[in-house]
């Protein structure tokens, strides 16, 4: 849950840019467009090696009866109990679909919450002096707080129902997001805001034009990891005295002794995770385009 | 501190009317005591008319940067008079392109109206970039990320253009290329300019006024009325630069007189 991990270094490599000689531009970045793409697909294709050999590895610990399957369900079992968990759902665990739907119903009404939240703190914080002031320290002290160790406290405070489990996925997602946007903004050149001050740039000019995307790689770095931290604060609470959701689901599963049912809902969260991971992806792709280009030169 | 921000000046590209009048300007930053710290300005008075180009040497810390930020409306410490045109553009030592908008965007920053990208367009193509609208800062040259800030600064068709040592960070070849097209622009546009430079034989090559700064104050005044472009070595360069350095302390001025 650290959010001091630095996964974009914020616009370095101006330099080898710099020192390129004035050529005719044009076939240079024509060069630039075409081949980064297929050197990553290539590496996409290459990184599926490692986790099909697992998966082959993990089957084969069944096809040997190497590990008994109550204890590790082999991949074709968990694909099975899902399609009939799915298709042919019983009523100790209801449908596959049902829980899904709940979990993420539940994920999207704490990330929406705790990214707006977000989002509006990391900008007063980020952008006034008072802000600043009044906001950073209570962040940074929340920011401390063992999340998991609040489930008691919310217990007693908002029950049993829906409203726990959102604000603590609300506030798994919010602290992430929140201290790496405010730093993103905080490490903005202030040279730049001197050329907004020399353009006359309005402050919406300065905010849309500076600010938000001069911060966007450290907001993004941080959108991905209160991802990751939002969902595991949902496996958390949902397996606190959920009646449905996979944390249910696994909550039953746990009394019937049904290690493969555990197996399909922890599939299904991993699932979720790498979707929701593969479309932050997608946008800084979009978003980062312009330092995409600097790696293709 | 009494700044008149002369708006009604609009059309005053004639050589007659002052773009800059700078009377008693004094900067200090960080007095300890009765000693001043560096870069400071004292009692400066400077006029620059329209249309002319005077470029402020000096060694480092002589205050020609802090003269121009108080001019580009950056440091508001100072105290004394000034007077600018109501339209003033600076371009930096680093081009300060916004790295996350191509080419054209950079240069339509700030401009209002439908017409801004066409615009943008135009300065562009007179600094040579029409075929790099849609590049992104990071895939320039130094050179024609520098000719963007250029473009930027003159879209915006200033009175007074201000350049911090704008050439500073490019290969000499590159450098005498960016005097040409100053040159040409100015040619064309006609806006006072006030260069700040390190490099005197920039400041010879482009200046009607060298004016050497030191301790905050005006030390050394040269006027060259030769015709753009100057061959470097014309004589009468060579006395100037001459006297110029010395006047720097690079040369023992015994040695040139």
């Amino acid at each position: 849950m650290s959010a001091t991990e630095t996964e974009a270094p914020p616009i370095a490599g101006l330099g080898p840019a710099m020192a390129t000689v004035e050529s005719p531009a044009p076939a240079r970045r024509t060069l630039g467009v075409g081949s980064p793409k297929s050197k990553t697909r290539r590496r996409a294709w290459y990184r599926w090696v490692s986790p099909l050999v697992l998966l082959v590895i993990w089957q084969l610990t069944h096809v040997f009866k190497l590990i008994d399957p109550n204890k590790l369900p082999p991949p074709s079992m968990v694909v099975t109990t899902a399609y009939n968990l799915a298709v042919h759902p019983i009523p100790a665990f209801g449908s596959l679909q049902a829980a899904l739907l709940a979990s993420v119903e539940r994920f999207a009404m704490g990330f929406a919450a705790g990214g707006a939240i977000a989002v509006l703190l990391a900008l007063s914080a980020g952008l006034s002096r008072i802000g600043d002031a009044a906001i950073d320290p209570l962040a940074q002290m929340i920011r401390m707080l063992p999340l998991f160790g609040l489930v008691p406290v919310f217990i007693v405070w908002f029950g049993i129902g829906q409203l726990p489990k959102v604000i603590l996925v609300g506030l798994a997602a919010a602290v992430p997001l929140y201290l790496n946007l405010y730093a993103g903004i905080r490490s903005i050149d202030g040279r730049l805001y001197e050329l907004g001050r020399v353009l006359g740039l309005t402050r919406k000019e300065r905010l849309l034009n500076i600010v938000l995307p001069g911060a966007m790689p450290q907001a993004l770095v941080g959108l991905r990891q209160s991802l990751g931290t939002a969902w595991l604060a949902l496996v958390v609470a949902e397996q606190v005295n959920a009646s449905t959701g996979l944390g249910a689901m696994i909550d039953q599963a746990e009394n019937f002794l049904r290690n493969d049912v555990i197996f399909v809902a922890l599939a299904v969260y991993t699932l979720l995770g790498l979707l929701t991971d593969a479309i932050v992806r997608a946008i800084e792709r979009r978003a980062m385009a312009w330092r995409t280009d600097l790696v293709a030169a | 501190m009494s700044v008149t921000l002369d708006d009604a000046n609009f059309s005053s590209t004639g050589s007659s009317v002052e773009a800059v009048r700078v009377r008693g300007l004094t900067r200090t930053f960080g007095n300890i005591g009765s000693r001043p710290g560096r870069g400071v300005l004292d009692n400066l008075d400077l006029t620059v008319k329209g249309g002319e180009i005077v470029a402020l040497i000096g060694r480092s810390g002589s205050g020609k940067s802090t003269l121009l930020r108080i001019l580009a409306g950056l440091d508001s410490g100072a105290s004394g008079e000034f007077t600018v045109p109501g339209r003033v553009s600076v371009a930096f030592q680093d081009a300060r392109l916004l790295l996350w908008k191509r080419v054209r965007e950079n240069v339509a920053l700030g401009l209002r109206g439908e017409d801004r990208l066409q615009i943008a367009e135009l300065a562009l193509a007179e600094v040579g970039l029409s075929d790099h609208l849609r590049a992104w800062p990071l895939t320039l040259s130094g050179g024609e990320a520098q000719r963007v800030a250029l473009a930027r600064a003159l879209v915006r068709e200033p009175e007074l253009l201000l350049l911090d040592e704008p050439f500073g960070a490019l290969d000499a070849i590159t450098r005498l290329t960016m005097h040409q097209l100053v040159l040409e622009l100015w040619a064309r546009h006609r806006p006072a300019i006030l260069l700040v430079t390190h490099d005197v034989d920039e400041a010879l090559a482009l200046a009607d006024r060298v004016v050497l700064l030191a301790d905050g104050r005006i030390a050394y005044e040269e006027h060259i009325s030769l015709t753009r472009p100057r061959h470097h070595d014309h004589p009468d360069l060579v006395g100037k630069r001459n006297r110029l350095l010395a006047e720097l302390g690079v040369y023992s001025k015994g040695a040139v007189h």
